[in-house]
């Protein structure tokens, strides 16, 4: 395997990387507030067709992103009316979530562009088109990082710098602002944050909706940037192996980014056949890595390697007064 | 109270007798979806024509679960339609189970040619003789020396395509290298454009420069990041062209909508049970030429495509069938 290989490799690793890290620093938000939200699939979904309708419609991908977030919050607020305001089981608002999506997506998609529940296909103007970062040329000629940088840093569509940049961004706010450590401690103790005079309600609704965004841009990369439109059910399942990924980093930002690679980059290997084949020298079926994911999360899970904890109030409702 | 209750009843009878007496034909989609612009959008185009030329008019049913299969030939079958045409090598199960229930109801199925059923039509094609063509005209467009295969889901149908396409590029150059992936082992491999398309790129980056992709829903996606790459792509089942124009070699095109149209016009008076095969002398598979590839397809190109299909039909070359031995000469999976 040459170097080049192995820079392509990583570079798909980085595409596929970047709606598992939307989805999963979501989540992040949601299950730190103890909110548990396992209709990140749903959300991403709802906002795939959102995204790549309304950019179909207007012609502009902006304005689709818009709605793509526009509709996942929608089913944020649901989600939040459901488990925090009425005190409904999370989990099962989540599934609702997840089939409410999956269905309605196809129905109003057939009803209004009557292709089979997929929408038109996007043109260039109304997708998030590849950007050529700065310097690619005046870099070309350095051995190794010119490569790297025109190969793997420069040419992602803008919100995979989104995404990345997102990392960071969280961590300050969960650990460096006043917002973020309430945050934490309504995931943890939401009785201590109450007595401190600060609404639990408040904060956990204000988790569910940043989950909404983020799951929103999840959605939108996934419809009009990685695709040229919607079909039916195209989260296929990254909502959940985003799940898989925050349990795998447990609950950390940084943490999140690494495991989100990680199984990004199975992912890419399984398109491999070949490298894997010559690195490894033994045939290693396609499905085995596409599972891996779902391994190494049962591994951590079962305390073999660390132990992952979750927020200790997730999934409860709080209740003032009992 | 009596008046009413015969009323209704003679109302019902009369309805029933007139289902029974018209016959429509119905039609039973795979999972995919009707618009997969590809297998079931052909046979639904085929139903269109005959409904337009004959003013006639079908039942159709779109199959988007595994547990709907039976539940749904069950309802058509009940309801006296007649005949109706089953899509897709996953339902063979399905007919073999709801068929000798209604020994009267005319079944047709396409991509399925193994069953012993009295009252049933088996429509199969000859793909990998539709693909050799593909493949000819793709090693033969390609720069680089590797071309790629996309499929759907694994199964032998599938390997069938891009046994008869890698045969068709090594006719045209023997060392040509031919790269081919699946897209899952589910069903979900007929839907998922995202990794349709990143398998193309993965594709691209082994210096593919042309990809064929045989898998429904999904070459969506590889005729998309195919075009996002600037190499060329060749559609499967339907005419895809129109898709990307310029960027579309060519589509294998293999005539669901000829199939479904014969099984409708010859409605239950002409039905002939047994096992149809669609190949290149009944013009059941075959390239597709238009005004969006005229410019890809050179006179020379075209030349040699047509002598090989002569020569295909008149046997003087043998394209070997992936069913055979369940193993292909051209290419390992």
């Amino acid at each position: 395997m040459d170097f080049l290989t192995l820079l392509q490799i990583l570079d798909t690793t980085v595409r596929l990387a970047t709606p598992l890290l939307f989805a999963c620093l979501a989540g992040l938000y949601s299950e730190r507030a103890g909110i548990f939200d396992i209709g990140l699939e749903g959300k991403m979904l709802a906002a795939a067709f959102f995204s790549a309708a309304i950019a179909s419609v207007s012609g502009s991908v902006w304005i689709g992103l818009l709605a793509g977030i526009g509709a996942s919050l929608a089913l944020s607020i649901v989600h939040g009316l459901a488990s925090i305001t009425f005190r409904g089981n999370q989990l099962i608002s989540g599934v609702a979530i997840n089939f409410l999506a999956s269905g309605l997506t196809v129905l109003i998609a057939q009803d209004w562009f009557q292709q089979g529940g997929r929408t038109p296909s996007l043109g260039s103007e109304a997708r998030f088109n590849e950007i050529e970062l700065p310097f690619v040329d005046a870099f070309a000629n350095i051995p190794w990082f010119g490569l790297i940088y025109s190969e793997l840093i420069s040419g992602h569509s803008i919100l995979v710098y989104v995404a990345l940049l997102a990392v960071p961004l969280t961590w300050y706010i969960l650990f460096r602002t006043r917002f973020g450590l309430r945050l934490r401690a309504v995931g943890e103790n939401p009785a201590a944050v109450d007595t401190a005079g600060i609404s639990v309600i408040w904060l956990r609704y204000l988790a569910v909706a940043i989950c909404g965004i983020l799951c929103g841009l999840a959605g939108a990369y996934l419809a009009t940037s990685l695709q040229a439109g919607f079909v039916r059910e195209m989260s296929s399942g990254r909502g959940f192996i985003a799940l898989a990924a925050l349990i795998f980093a447990k609950w950390r930002p940084w943490y999140a980014l690494f495991s989100c690679l990680l199984f990004g980059f199975f992912q890419a290997l399984s398109f491999r056949p070949d490298v894997v084949k010559a690195v490894t020298q033994v045939e290693i079926p396609g499905q085995l890595l596409d599972a891996l994911p779902y391994i190494l999360t049962v591994v951590i899970l079962a305390g073999f390697v660390g132990k992952a904890i979750p927020p200790r109030a997730g999934g409860e409702p709080y209740v003032k007064e009992r | 109270m009596t008046l009413m209750q015969k009323m209704l009843g003679g109302a019902t009878v009369l309805a029933m007798t007139a289902t029974a007496a018209l016959a429509e034909p119905a039609l039973m989609y795979d999972m995919g979806g009707k618009f997969d612009k590809s297998f079931n959008e052909a046979a639904y185009n085929g139903a269109k024509r005959w409904a337009e030329e004959t003013g006639g008019s079908y039942r159709e049913i779109e199959v988007t679960a595994e547990a709907q299969r039976v539940q749904f030939a069950t309802r058509l079958a009940e309801a006296g339609f007649n005949p109706i045409v089953v899509l897709g090598f996953a339902n063979a199960a399905t007919v073999e189970e709801v068929a000798p229930k209604y020994p009267d109801t005319k079944f047709a199925i396409i991509d399925v040619n193994w069953l012993d059923i009295e009252n049933l039509r088996q429509i199969s094609f000859a793909e990998h003789e539709g693909s050799y063509l593909v493949g000819m005209l793709a090693a033969m467009a390609s720069d680089s020396g590797t071309v790629g295969f996309i499929g759907g889901m694994d199964i032998p149908l599938i390997r069938h395509f891009a046994c008869g396409y890698a045969q068709g590029a090594k006719a045209v150059n023997p060392d040509i290298k031919v790269v081919a992936n699946m897209t899952g082992t589910t069903p979900a491999a007929w839907n998922d454009p995202v990794k349709g398309g990143e398998l193309t790129r993965a594709q691209v980056s082994q210096g593919a420069d042309v990809v064929y992709a045989a898998a429904g829903g999904t070459g969506v996606g590889v005729l998309q990041a195919a075009a996002d790459a600037n190499i060329l792509s060749i559609g499967v089942d339907s005419n895809q062209n129109h898709l990307h124009p310029g960027k579309v070699l060519t589509s294998m095109l293999k005539r669901v909508d000829n199939a479904v149209f014969d099984v409708f016009s010859k409605g239950t008076e002409g039905f002939e049970a047994g096992i149809t095969v669609m190949g290149l002398e009944n013009d059941g598979v075959g390239y597709a030429l238009d005004e969006n590839n005229a410019p890809l397809v050179s006179d020379d190109m075209k030349m040699a495509v047509d002598k090989a299909r002569e020569d295909i039909i008149a046997g003087n070359i043998s394209v070997a069938s992936y069913y055979e031995n369940d193993s292909c000469p051209a290419l390992e999976f």
